[in-house]
């Protein structure tokens, strides 16, 4: 069924290719058709071909490797940003659900802090690490970035990781009480299995967002090796290649997909025994 | 809507209470530490300048929010009008579903990427687009579920009355429906703030408040874009306090499920 | 030996002080021995299930004491004391049976073979020990409620309190339920305190029924239900079963006509 719908957006895109105005067009005045161009909008096989192709004239070796090399650096930032992330996430999540006036007091700022722009954060993360000498560990340069993915992949965590450690039935809180038992022991027997059908979307946007913080960090911090920096140099040759953006850019799409992928994984291992359906 | 003076001072008080401290420690961290102004500016000079450069700070958030209003309403006028769609014709379900759940995973600047180049370089196109996309999906996805969990019992006696598929979707799938719409408009608010800056590290025009942000560290005034990062915060919880707002003149009743207000 | 349970002059009132008050239980004096099967019953807003709660200190009383097993309330649930029984059987639907039986063992920290003999033993005596390995989705609602009496009685407490737990049940299973019960505690020797909507329910159970009445929550009649050995069909069609039944529907009648004049 995927394969068959991104097809039909292919399909589509050629479509619209051959139809829509060579330099965008109007639609009762507003400028929202895109230009179709084939620098604007390359041919469907035009950017897949691509990726037989060498980076540079003359290599050897074709753009696939250099992108999938690429995306392997980033893919491993982002897994290091999503387990810091859903650490703190969860940790997060779990003295919010304790204590409701912390969870009235720091909400809003959480909410608030996901509007920091991450471009403002990355070089601030980078030198506060480049201060860090904690004994003989220094700072990696990449740790910034993984750092930035987590922060973006904290908050979906907690806010769903909560709602889920909240959305336990009354009357089995009650049961639990009737067993005194202390709120440790009905966070782990109750709290945190009835949270699970939450805890899968969750950690699925977190997983997601750490892509996007790590990719972002790459390209504001200049941190080489990872496919953000290979998007932004093949988007300065646009004009020159146009598909070549093309190939990195569905390099991120695939990290992206495949961090989800991982999350469904999990989820079909953990969901086996319950018929329940997934909150988002 | 009566709140007692009690609850409200009890749902205010814990975040000023957070927040002033916070800054307090803030600016006692940068005094005490002799942090440099290129390391971490203090909340003090952070302030100033945001007052120096008030208009700037305005004309560029007005951009950017511009970006995420018309995306939040277009997004929000698609998901919903897609919901109906979707729920009534299962085949164009099976085949948008999977796409949407693909394009969501995809990180937001590959999009924009794209984007970017398929519309002209001062266009403001591609961040609304972006935003479009996430609030529609978003909105999608809980107004879906709104429309489709109905109580069974509702059902059997909407059938018992011989009403219509149409009679059974206005008096009692979309009623039902509605407080899911709020709840998938207070995550898609702060969305589609966070979106809309997100789109603009990319290229593109360079009017709205991620691109002033990128200018002034590149030009080592730190505090100046710590003025424009106050600024884009004020924006977001513009946007998400008119939804919080919105959510509890809409459902007098109050919110009849364990909701959380940010989940 | 102290009582099983002693509630000495206990008041309750919720919202105490605001415009919404409710007075759910005024003054009530009650002694249950060791061994007996005591129904509170009566119609809604009489204060029954409050009572069981007042009981099972899941609430604290206004005015006056309850005392489990000559120990203050609370002490006899952080005790573990008592094992108790809703009208929803309130499984864990990502535990199997064997497992949701094992929740109290496990909070009070026996080890894992102990528990697992325990939980098995418990089932057999509920006649559900083919389904330790099930979870409670694949169960219907009767069986559900029997593990929920099994893991109920799992540390083999003393005392017994169930809030209509039969209540969502139809009546061919639920006296089938009732009989289980009487055979299930006979066995181990439970106290039982049973809060129920039903008259024959509380006179077949019962060594004793309290009824009570509404506005406010109080105990207006106590009357004691001495039937012998408890046989099924034959207890059920015998003349003094009906008689007993009538004794209680008038003490709940003659609430009822005070409360309408």
């Amino acid at each position: 069924m995927f394969g068959l719908a991104l097809l039909l957006v292919a399909v589509l895109w050629e479509l619209y290719k051959w139809v829509g105005p060579e330099d965008g067009g109007t639609v009762f005045g507003l400028a929202i058709l895109p230009r179709t161009s084939d620098y604007a909008m390359p041919h469907v096989w035009d950017m897949l071909a691509r990726y037989a192709q060498p980076e540079r004239r003359g290599f050897p070796t074709p753009i696939i490797s250099t992108v999938a090399s690429g995306a392997w650096f980033s893919l491993r930032l982002a897994l290091a940003g999503f387990a810091m992330g859903t650490l703190v996430g969860l940790g997060l999540a779990i003295v919010m659900a304790r204590f409701k006036v912390i969870e009235r007091g720091l909400l809003p700022y959480l909410v608030v802090s996901q509007t920091v722009p991450l471009i403002a954060l990355a070089p601030l993360v980078v030198s506060w690490g480049g201060k860090l000498h904690l004994g003989a560990f220094e700072w990696p340069r990449w740790l910034s970035a993984a750092v930035l993915g987590a922060f973006l992949a904290f908050f979906p965590v907690a806010v769903g990781t909560l709602k889920g450690l909240t959305s336990a039935p009354p009357a089995a809180l009650e049961l639990m009480d009737s067993y005194a038992a202390s709120w440790r022991q009905t966070l782990f027997k109750l709290r945190f299995p009835a949270a699970v059908p939450y805890l899968v979307p969750a950690l699925r946007l977190g997983a997601t967002a750490s892509v996007v913080g790590v990719v972002v960090a790459e390209i504001s911090t200049g941190l080489a090796g990872g496919i953000g920096r290979l998007i932004i140099e093949y988007a300065r040759e646009a004009t020159a290649d146009p598909a070549k953006v093309y190939t990195a850019v569905f390099g991120a799409a695939a990290l992206g997909l495949l961090m989800a992928g991982m999350v469904a994984t999990a989820d079909l291992m953990l969901m086996r025994n319950r018929p329940r359906e997934i909150v988002e | 809507m009566n709140r007692s003076p009690r609850a409200l001072a009890l749902l205010v008080l814990p975040p000023v209470v957070f927040g002033i401290a916070f800054l307090a420690l803030w600016e006692a961290a940068v005094n005490v530490f002799d942090f440099q102004p290129y390391f971490l500016p203090a909340p003090s000079s952070i302030w100033q300048q945001f007052l120096e450069n008030t208009r700037l700070i305005w004309d560029a958030s007005k951009v950017s929010g511009t970006n995420a209003l018309v995306g939040l309403l277009a997004g929000t006028v698609l998901g919903i009008a897609l919901s109906f769609v979707l729920g009534r014709f299962r085949l164009l379900n099976e085949l948008v579903t999977p796409l949407a759940i693909a394009l969501n995973a995809v990180p937001i600047f590959v999009l924009v990427a794209v984007f970017n180049n398929m519309f002209s370089i001062t266009s403001e196109v591609p961040r609304r687009l972006m935003v479009t996309l996430v609030v529609d999906f978003i909105v999608l996805v809980n107004v879906t579920r709104g429309l489709r969990e109905v109580g069974a019992i509702q059902l059997e006696l909407m059938r018992s009355y011989a009403a219509s598929e149409v009679a059974i979707l206005r008096k009692v799938r979309v009623p039902n429906a509605v407080p899911y719409l709020f709840t998938a408009l207070k995550i898609a608010a702060p969305a589609a703030v966070i979106t809309a800056f997100v789109s603009e590290y990319f290229g593109g025009s360079q009017n709205g408040l991620g691109s002033r942000i990128v200018s002034s560290i590149a030009i080592s005034k730190n505090a100046a874009a710590w003025a424009y990062v106050l600024g884009a915060c004020l924006v977001g919880l513009a946007f998400y306090v008119t939804a919080v707002s919105l959510e509890r003149v809409a459902t007098p009743g109050g919110v009849g499920r364990t909701d959380r207000d940010g989940a | 030996m102290s009582a099983a349970v002693e509630v000495r002059d206990v008041s309750k009132v919720f919202n105490a002080g605001r415009p919404n008050a409710v007075q759910a239980l005024v003054d009530m004096d009650l002694t249950i021995e060791p061994g007996e099967f005591v129904s509170l019953i009566g119609p809604s807003g009489c204060g029954k299930s409050t009572a069981l709660r007042l009981i099972a200190n899941l609430l604290e009383p206004t005015s006056g004491q309850v005392l489990m097993n000559g120990k203050p309330a609370r002490k006899a649930r952080l005790d573990q004391d008592y094992g108790m029984a809703f009208q929803q059987a309130g499984l864990f639907d990502w535990r199997t049976v064997a497992k949701n039986v094992e929740l109290p063992l496990e909070l009070k920290g026996w080890d894992k073979a102990k528990r697992r003999t325990r939980a098995l033993e418990m089932l057999d005596l509920v006649k559900l020990g083919d389904f330790a390995d099930h979870f409670p989705w694949q169960l219907s609602g009767g069986m559900q409620q029997r593990v929920a009496i099994g893991r109920a009685l799992a540390a083999h407490p003393p005392l017994l309190l169930m809030d209509e737990p039969f209540g969502a049940l139809d009546e061919m299973t639920r006296e089938h339920m009732q009989a289980e019960l009487l055979r299930i505690c006979g066995e181990t020797s439970t106290t039982v305190v049973f809060v129920t909507h039903s008259i024959p329910e509380a006179v077949y159970l019962s060594t004793r029924v309290i009824v009570m009445s509404p506005r406010p929550g109080r105990i207006t009649d106590v009357i004691d239900v001495d039937l012998g050995p408890r046989r099924g069909l034959e207890t059920r069609e015998a003349v003094a079963f009906f008689k007993k039944i009538t004794e209680v529907r008038e003490a709940l009648r003659g609430i009822e006509t005070s409360d309408i004049a």
